[in-house]
C-alpha cells in the first residue's frame, strides 16, 4: 500500500476506489441473474432457546393443561388468557403486534419445528442453525444464500443488525453491518488512513471497508448520529432502524439480527413475558419501519431449539427438541398455525420429554429463499446442502 | 535482525508491552517465573460478604415498600472489584498470570447479566480461579462448580431431587443446566459422547449443593434433604447417593481424555492460533495427561511449543486484551482504571458479561464485525485525546519493536497530531494482533 499513501488526499480517493473495485467485482456474483422483484428478508435469532410452547400455547390439546402446569395461561377469552389462533393454539398476550398481523393474515405460526440435530447443546444447535448444514460449516446459509443476489452498487445486500456478525451471514459474500454510535466519532479523513493501515491484512482490511461503507450508508439514510444513548441497542429501536434501511431503494435486501436471554431454566413466568414484548414490539417496529416495503417483506423468527414440555424444579424449562417459528410480512400467506400436530398425550413425547418435531426448519428457510426471494434451485442447495429430508415448505408467501 | 522474542512473549502470552518499561532480556526464563512464583493475589471480599451485602439490600428494599433506599450495598463491590480487575492488568508484573485467570475465567463462565450472579465475580476469580491456576485441573473444577457464583449462575442452588424429601414435599424437581454445561463446556466437550440420560443423572448427583443466599453461612451449602436418593449411572459407572458423589464425578470426569483433549484445544487455541496446530494439541494433551492435568506443569509447557512463537502475529486481540495493550502502550495511570473497563463495554466485551455460558469467543471471526472494528478507531481515537504528551515514535516502539511495519510507521510520521498518530498505531493490524 506504499505507493497510494503518497499525497494524502489523492491517494486516498485512489485507494478507496480500488478497494471499491475489489469488493464488488466477486466471481460468483457474477455467476447469476437478476432475480425478480424488489424481495426483502428478515432473519431473528432467539439465542438460547425459546420455549415454544409457551410463547404458543396447546391449549386445545387435552393433555397441554397437566403437563406445563404453571406454565399453562387461562385460554383465550378468560383473564389474562392467550390471545387466539383459530381454536386449538393460543399466543402469549405479551405479543399483541404479532396476534394483529396474524389476525390481518400476514403472520403464520409454526409449531413442533426443529432444525436437522438433536443436540440440545445450545451451542451446537446455533452453530448448526445458522450452518444450515449437518456439521458446523465456515458459513453461514444467508450468506451463501446471497451469493445468488446481485449486489447493489452503493450497499450489501446483507445486513447484519447490531455489534457482532452472526455465523448466520458469515461467508464469502460482503454483508454489510448497522449498529447505533456509541462513542464520538473521529473524522473521515482519520478513518481513511486506518483503512489504508488494514486494507493489506485479510481479515480486517475487507471486515473495515465494509464497517466504512455502512457508515456511510447508515448516515445518507438515517442522519447523522445524535448523541449517544443507553438504550439503543434494545431490540425494538434496533428493529426500527433496521426496517427503515431496509426500507431504502438501494438499501440491504436482507438482513440478520438477533435476541438474547430465552434460556430460562427458572421463574420462566417471569423471565419470558418481557422478552416476549420486546421481541414482539420489534416485530411491529420493522412493519412500521419498513412502510410501504413491508408489503415485499418476509420475517423469519427462529430458535436453536424448543424445551422440555413439564417444568423443570424451578418452574422453568431445561434444553428441548421441538418449538416454534414465526413467519411474517407483507408478502406472507398468513392466518394460519402450521403445524402436523404431534399431540401432548400417551406416548406423543419424544424421549417422554420434548415436544416432538414433526416438520424440518430448513424446509421452511428453504421455501423463502424459493419463493420469496426467488433464487433458482442450485443457490437453495448451496445454502442448505443435503437437505432432501426437508423440501422446500411451500404456500407461505402470497401470489 | 533485531530479535523480536522479548516483544512476542510480552504480546503473545502477556497483556502487551507497558511504556518506560524493560522488556524481559529472557523472554523464556521470564514466564517460567510467572509460573512457579506468584505475586501475591488480590484482596476483595469474599463470596460470604458480597451475599450478605445482598442480603441486607433485599431487606432494605422489603422494608421500603419494594424500592431501593438508596444504593444498593453490592454496587460499591462490583465496581471496586471491576476497577482491581482492570488495576492489576494495567500494571501488571506477572502478565501471563493473568491472562491464564482469564483464560480459565472464560472457561468456567459465569456472566454478570445475571443480576444474582454479578455482585460474586470478582470473589469467584479470587476463590474458585486464582488458587488452582498453576495447580490441579481437577481441583480448580471442583471449586468451579461448587462456588456460589456458578451454582447461582447455572440454576444448581434451585435443583430438587424429585424424590428427595424437599422434591416431595414441594413437588419441585431437576434442573439440568449446570450438569449439561460442566459435561459440554467444562470437562468432555460433545466429543465426549455423553448422552441425555448422562446429563439427567449428573443433574440428580449434583442436587443438594445450593447456596445460603439469606441466612448463615452464606455460602455453599449441601442440603441432605434436597439429594436424589438412589444410584446414579453416568457414562457407565454408578455411584451411591450421598455428598461426596458430585466431588467424585467431577474429578472422574476432570481425568478422562476427552477433556484432556478440549483443554488442549482451547488453550491452543487462545496461546498459538485459531486454528490450533495438531502437534501443539497433541504435546498439551500429553502434558495433561502425563501429570494427572497439573495447570502448572501445562502453564510452563505452552511457552516451549515452537509454535507459539512462530510470526507474524495471528491471534486478533479481543476488546479485552486490545484495549488492555493500548491502555498499557500509553502508560495509563491504574487510576484511569475506569477508562479500559468502559472500552471494553463499549466495544462489546463488557468485564464479566458474556452473553452465553460458552463465554466470549476466541478466534478472530468472532472479533472481526465491521462495526466492532470501527468503533476500536472510535475508542482509540478518544482515548488518544489523552496522550499529547508523548512521543509517538516512542510509544509505537515500545508497542511493537520488531514487529512495527513500515508503512505503519510512515503513517504515524504522517499524521497530522499526536493523537491521530496514536489512534494509528493502535488500529495497525500488527498491534491488533497478538
Amino acid at each position: 500500500m506504499m505507493e497510494t499513501c503518497e499525497g494524502p488526499r489523492a491517494s486516498r480517493r485512489g485507494f478507496l476506489l480500488g478497494l471499491a473495485a475489489t469488493l464488488a467485482v466477486g466471481p460468483t456474483r457474477l455467476a447469476f441473474a437478476r432475480t425478480e422483484g424488489d424481495a426483502r428478508l428478515v432473519v431473528v435469532i432467539l439465542r438460547g432457546a425459546l420455549d415454544g410452547l409457551y410463547a404458543v400455547q396447546a391449549y386445545g390439546d387435552p393433555a397441554f393443561a397437566g403437563l406445563r402446569g404453571v406454565l399453562a395461561l387461562p385460554e383465550p377469552g378468560q383473564e389474562n388468557g392467550l390471545l387466539d389462533l383459530g381454536g386449538r393454539f393460543g399466543l402469549h398476550p405479551a405479543m399483541p403486534s404479532l396476534h394483529g398481523l396474524y389476525a390481518a393474515n400476514e403472520a403464520l405460526v409454526l409449531h413442533a419445528v426443529a432444525g436437522n440435530y438433536r443436540t440440545r447443546s445450545h451451542f451446537d444447535a446455533q452453530d448448526l442453525l445458522e450452518s444450515g448444514a449437518g456439521q458446523r460449516m465456515t458459513s453461514g446459509w444467508l450468506n451463501r444464500a446471497l451469493a445468488a443476489v446481485p449486489n447493489p452498487e452503493q450497499a450489501r445486500m446483507g445486513l447484519a443488525v447490531g455489534l457482532g456478525l452472526p455465523l448466520l451471514l458469515q461467508g464469502p459474500t460482503p454483508v454489510g453491518a448497522y449498529a447505533p454510535p456509541g462513542l464520538e466519532r473521529p473524522a473521515p479523513d482519520l478513518v481513511y488512513r486506518v483503512a489504508a493501515l488494514q486494507a493489506p491484512d485479510p481479515v480486517l482490511g475487507p471486515a473495515f471497508a465494509e464497517g466504512m461503507r455502512a457508515r456511510g450508508f447508515v448516515a445518507e439514510t438515517l442522519g447523522p448520529p445524535g448523541a449517544p444513548d443507553r438504550d439503543q441497542l434494545n431490540f425494538p429501536r434496533l428493529a426500527g432502524s433496521a426496517a427503515r434501511l431496509l426500507a431504502a431503494p438501494d438499501g440491504p435486501r436482507v438482513a440478520a439480527m438477533e435476541l438474547g436471554g430465552w434460556d430460562t431454566h427458572a421463574g420462566q413466568a417471569n423471565r419470558l413475558p418481557p422478552l416476549l414484548r420486546s421481541l414482539d414490539e420489534g416485530l411491529g417496529a420493522l412493519k412500521t419501519g419498513l412502510g410501504d416495503a413491508w408489503a415485499k417483506t418476509a420475517v423469519l423468527v427462529v430458535t436453536e431449539f424448543g424445551r422440555t414440555v413439564r417444568p423443570n424444579g424451578n418452574n422453568g424449562t431445561d434444553h428441548g427438541t421441538g418449538g416454534v417459528a414465526f413467519v411474517l410480512g407483507g408478502a406472507v400467506a398468513g392466518g394460519r398455525v402450521v403445524a402436523d400436530w404431534p399431540g401432548l398425550g400417551g406416548d406423543g413425547l419424544l424421549e417422554n420429554r420434548d415436544l416432538a418435531p414433526t416438520q424440518h426448519l430448513r424446509g421452511v428457510a428453504k421455501g423463502l429463499l424459493r419463493d420469496h426471494l426467488k433464487l433458482p434451485e442450485a443457490a437453495v442447495m448451496a445454502a442448505f446442502p443435503r437437505s432432501a429430508e426437508a423440501p422446500a415448505l411451500r404456500g407461505m408467501v402470497r401470489g | 535482525m533485531i530479535d523480536a522474542m522479548p516483544h512476542l512473549a510480552v504480546i503473545r502470552f502477556g497483556l502487551g508491552p507497558r511504556l518506560n518499561e524493560p522488556l524481559p532480556t529472557d523472554p523464556r526464563a521470564w514466564l517460567a517465573a510467572q509460573v512457579t512464583t506468584a505475586a501475591p493475589p488480590p484482596e476483595g471480599p469474599s463470596v460470604s460478604e458480597t451475599l450478605k451485602a445482598r442480603d441486607a439490600d433485599i431487606r432494605d428494599r422489603d422494608a421500603n415498600g419494594g424500592t431501593p433506599p438508596g444504593q444498593a450495598r453490592v454496587v460499591p463491590i462490583i465496581r471496586a472489584d471491576q476497577r482491581a480487575w482492570a488495576e492489576r492488568r494495567l500494571t501488571a508484573t506477572q502478565p501471563y498470570r493473568e491472562r491464564l485467570v482469564d483464560f480459565w475465567m472464560n472457561h468456567f463462565t459465569v456472566s454478570g447479566r445475571n443480576g444474582g450472579t454479578r455482585f460474586m465475580i470478582g470473589a469467584y476469580e479470587r476463590e474458585a480461579i486464582r488458587p488452582h491456576l498453576t495447580g490441579r485441573f481437577a481441583d480448580m473444577l471442583v471449586a468451579a462448580t461448587f462456588h456460589p457464583a456458578m451454582l447461582n449462575y447455572l440454576n444448581a442452588n434451585t435443583s430438587i431431587g424429585p424424590n428427595s424429601p424437599a422434591g416431595q414435599r414441594n413437588r419441585r424437581g431437576l434442573n439440568e443446566n449446570l450438569a449439561r454445561e460442566v459435561l459440554e463446556l467444562h470437562t468432555l466437550s460433545p466429543a465426549g459422547g455423553y448422552t441425555q440420560g448422562d446429563v439427567t443423572e449428573f443433574a440428580k448427583v449434583l442436587t443438594g449443593w445450593s447456596v445460603a443466599e439469606r441466612a448463615e453461612p452464606f455460602n455453599t451449602v449441601f442440603r441432605p434433604q434436597a439429594h436424589e436418593p438412589g444410584q446414579k449411572h453416568i457414562l457407565g459407572r454408578t455411584w451411591d447417593a450421598g455428598q461426596e458423589s458430585a466431588e467424585q464425578v467431577l474429578r472422574f470426569l476432570a481425568q478422562q481424555p476427552a477433556t484432556h483433549r478440549h483443554l488442549a484445544v482451547k488453550l491452543a487455541r487462545h496461546f498459538v492460533a485459531d486454528d490450533p496446530p495438531p502437534g501443539a494439541v497433541r504435546r498439551i494433551e500429553g502434558a495433561l495427561r502425563d501429570t494427572d492435568g497439573d495447570l502448572g506443569a501445562v502453564a510452563a509447557m505452552l511457552p516451549t511449543l515452537e509454535e507459539a512463537w512462530a510470526a507474524p502475529l495471528s491471534k486478533l486481540r479481543p476488546p479485552k486484551d486490545w484495549v488492555l495493550a493500548v491502555c498499557r502502550a500509553m502508560a495509563l495511570p491504574p487510576e484511569r482504571a475506569e477508562a479500559a473497563i468502559g472500552g471494553m463495554a463499549s466495544l462489546g466485551q463488557p468485564l464479566w458479561s458474556p452473553p452465553q455460558p460458552n463465554g466470549w469467543p476466541d478466534t478472530a471471526e468472532g472479533w472481526a464485525a465491521p462495526e466492532g472494528l470501527m468503533r476500536r478507531v472510535d475508542w482509540a481515537n478518544t482515548v488518544s485525546a489523552r496522550g499529547q504528551q508523548l512521543d509517538v515514535r516512542v510509544v509505537a516502539d515500545a508497542a511493537l519493536g520488531p514487529l512495527l511495519r513500515a508503512e505503519t510507521v510512515t503513517a504515524v510520521m504522517r499524521a497530522g497530531s499526536v493523537r491521530e498518530a496514536l489512534t494509528l498505531t493502535f488500529l495497525s493490524p500488527e498491534f491488533m494482533r497478538r
